[in-house]
């Protein structure tokens, strides 16, 4: 059960990678919600790539599509979620800073 | 017979929303019946009552890979239970008709979704009903539409979507180094564990650890409990969290990864370190649900410590302590929902002597409390002692002395919320306050039961467990 | 150099305008672009299907979305735009230079990875999978869309007044 990764598809790997690392920085770095918002799909997406680059390797491409599927309608109905509870603290506290959220000890 | 457990709350679902708006008082009843039967039903199925042969037709046109073993068992009659208790605490904190429809239905959608976790065979499919799970808690932590309800709504989601990010990253892994996502294929896999492999399962357990407020990663629980509408925390203490986070855990450690090697020790590691942090934590609080949020963390860490113990014991062990710390959990929470109602406060400090203007609700909390301390012979004890045996037999005596400590710990913490809240000096402005309504006090009572019952039947029902193995 | 190279880095350098941007609606944009180069990608690599629902879906709807949430959102002047961009320049510069430096180093990386072997002759189609094999996955995303809706109504209506 040994084959090793040609090497064609170590380039993709990496951007997976680089992907990842954009995303979780974006989500780290910012002071807004919403930019918060795009870091955590930057990220969703790389995974969504992983998931379709780990198919074809494995040759399970139809399992890893169906999967991809229904990873993609998850994504959008947290995102609609994640808008509605921005939406709702901007018309709670007029500002989309990070900042305002920090009023819970946690 | 299992999607029988799937398919009525979808069913009662779709009804639900295609009668016509004056019916919606119909909700409430029809929910609370749904989660009724459910705990009955998955009570019922180990001992083979009902005969469910008329449902195999559908089985087998809608042809779901579900299955339930006693494990299953044991989470879908623990989440009939909260769902019922949360129903009970919603009649009366959610004011507006058409709130408690939105509520009723969104619980059934949560309901389907534990279901869904307690049968999959498959590590993706636990995923998405791990997911549906997590999306209905959020919308129900903002349901009540503060600041505060949404913030710790905010951090909930974020957190969470890390933590499917982790999820999902293990999956791909597992897609490539086993084959397969099913659990059979990853189990397979482990026996011949490639390094892949190892970063797969690792990937997977911080995503769960995460899903189930594991320290270090337990920063939103405390706003989410808190800040959440009070029959929502009832649910969510209940149920979602252990369910997303711990019975997953329960259900890959030992049997898919094997119960020797790293995973286990990750275990027993993380779980301690959750449990001590959980404890000192809540020593500090002045917030009465915070202070039951970090119990509660406290409390899963224990979850999770067990499963380092020796299997079956600590399987069962784990089931058990489960089990109690629902119900006596659900139970705090409702008397918290009661007393925030009332007094229109949660603050510990304000509160004193309101065991003789609530006798209800302070006995109940009086024996919700020593159960999850862990004193005989409320059932939590002896879910306790079956943890420190596990541990014992599989040679961690330093893992079970410190289990033994933290329980002292839970108990100082519980001791000093009953003197703070519901004993000493009554302040002058609680002077006029009466015991709460049916809502709060009816669930209380139950809960407090079982919780009895549990405790003074527990070797009979030991022996049941064992009989019937896990 | 490949297409797929040059596709591939077209997409993160879209990831990274999207973080680095200070107005949110090039953000917006620039996600856009990113889920359209990894539909190229999904397609050349063989995923068809799911090549088709990233585009319609991640660069079409979730766009939509997150446009409608700025517009109801957005109340910032210009100038305090501008002296935002300085002030989180010190937190986003080092991003480009890191995502540089590791996609260089890990281009070296060369470690034998254990892999499974391909199934001979493929798993087959998506659809027969989809709908035969991954019913309870269909049903999950059935009512994860429910909940979904049921947030929209929670979530987006205005109150009022405030209650529990």
């Amino acid at each position: 059960m040994i084959s090793e990764i040609p090497h064609s598809f170590l380039l993709y790997f990496v951007f997976f990678i680089l992907l990842m690392i954009d995303g979780l920085w974006c989500m780290l770095a910012t002071y807004n919600l919403l930019r918060m918002l795009i870091g955590l799909e930057v990220l969703m997406k790389s995974v969504t790539f992983f998931l379709i680059v780990a198919g074809f390797l494995s040759g399970r491409m139809a399992l890893a599509q169906a999967m991809v599927i229904t990873v993609i309608v998850i994504e959008v109905v947290v995102v609609v979620v994640a808008a509605g509870l921005i939406l709702g603290f901007f018309r709670k506290t007029d500002t989309l800073s990070v900042r305002a959220t920090r009023n819970l000890k946690g | 017979m299992s999607s029988v457990l799937l398919l009525l709350p979808f069913a009662t679902l779709i009804v639900l929303n295609l009668l016509p708006r004056g019916s919606h008082g119909w909700a409430w009843i029809a929910s609370l019946t749904v989660f009724g039967l459910q705990t009955v039903i998955a009570a019922l199925h180990p001992f083979g009552v009902i005969d469910w042969s008329f449902m195999d037709p559908v089985q087998k046109a809608l042809g779901f890979n579900v299955a339930i073993d006693n494990l299953g068992v044991m989470l879908l009659v623990t989440a009939g239970l909260a769902g019922m208790a949360a129903l009970c605490v919603a009649s009366a904190s959610l004011k507006q008709e058409r709130r408690r429809f939105i509520f009723a239905n969104l619980l059934l959608i949560a309901l389907i979704g534990v279901d869904g976790i307690a049968m999959v065979r498959d590590l993706f499919s636990l995923y998405i009903f791990i997911e549906v799970t997590s999306v209905c808690a959020f919308i129900l932590v903002a349901f009540r539409d503060g600041q505060a309800s949404l913030e710790g709504a905010w951090k909930y989601l974020i957190l969470s979507a890390i933590a499917s990010v982790f999820l999902l990253t293990s999956i791909g892994c597992f897609l490539l180094s086993a084959g397969g996502i099913s659990f059979d294929e990853v189990a397979a896999g482990f026996a011949a564990p490639t390094p892949l492999m190892w970063v797969a399962g690792a990937l997977f357990l911080c995503g769960l650890f995460v899903k189930g407020a594991m320290v270090p990663f337990h920063g939103w629980l405390a706003d989410a409990y808190a800040e959440a509408p009070p029959a929502v925390s009832v649910f969510l203490a209940g149920i979602v969290t252990k369910a997303s986070g711990i019975f997953a855990l329960m259900r890959l450690g030992p049997a898919i990864m094997g119960t020797a090697g790293p995973a286990r020790e990750i275990l027993l590691v993380v779980g301690t370190v959750t449990a001590v942090a959980g404890a000192f934590l809540a020593l500090t609080q002045n917030d009465m649900k915070r202070m039951l949020a970090y119990s509660s963390v406290s409390q899963m860490g224990y979850i999770i410590l067990a499963l380092g113990g020796n299997a079956p014991l600590a399987l069962i062990a784990a089931g058990v302590h489960f089990f109690n710390h629902t119900v006596s959990k659900a139970q705090l929470f409702a008397n918290a929902a009661a007393i925030e109602d009332t007094l229109g406060t949660r603050d510990m400090d304000r509160m004193g002597g309101i065991s003789s203007r609530m006798p209800l609700t302070g006995a109940t909390s009086v024996i919700g409390t020593l159960s999850i301390a862990g004193l005989p012979p409320l059932a939590g004890f002896w879910s306790k002692l079956l943890i420190v045996i596990a541990l014992w037999q599989a040679g961690q005596v330093v893992f079970a002395v410190i289990a033994i400590l933290t329980s002292v710990v839970t108990l100082a913490y519980f001791l000093s919320l009953q003197r703070r809240v519901f004993f000493g000096k009554t302040p002058v402005e609680w002077e006029a306050v009466k015991e709460a309504g049916a809502g709060y006090t009816v669930p209380a009572v139950a809960l407090a039961a079982i919780t009895v019952a549990v405790g003074l039947g527990f070797p009979f029902l030991l022996r049941v467990i064992l009989g019937g193995g896990v | 150099m490949t297409l797929m190279t040059i596709v591939l880095i077209i997409m993160v350098l879209a990831a990274l305008w999207s973080s680095l941007t200070t107005l949110l609606l090039r953000a917006t944009i620039a996600l856009a672009l990113t889920s359209a180069m990894l539909s190229v990608i999904m397609y050349s690599l063989g995923a068809t299907l799911a090549a088709v629902l990233e585009l319609s879906v991640c660069a079409g709807l979730i766009s939509v979305v997150f446009v409608s949430v700025i517009s109801l959102t957005q109340r910032k002047p210009l100038k305090e735009v501008l002296k935002h961009r300085v002030n989180r320049r010190s937190r986003f510069w080092p991003l480009p230079v890191v995502v540089l430096a590791v996609g260089v180093a890990l281009s070296f990386v060369h470690t034998p990875v254990q892999l499974v072997l391909p199934i001979p002759g493929g798993d087959g189609d998506v659809r027969t999978v989809l709908w035969s094999m991954r019913q309870v996955d269909l049903f999950g995303q059935i009512l994860i869309l429910l909940a979904g809706a049921f947030g929209v109504l929670v979530l987006f209506k205005r109150e009022e007044k405030d209650d529990k």
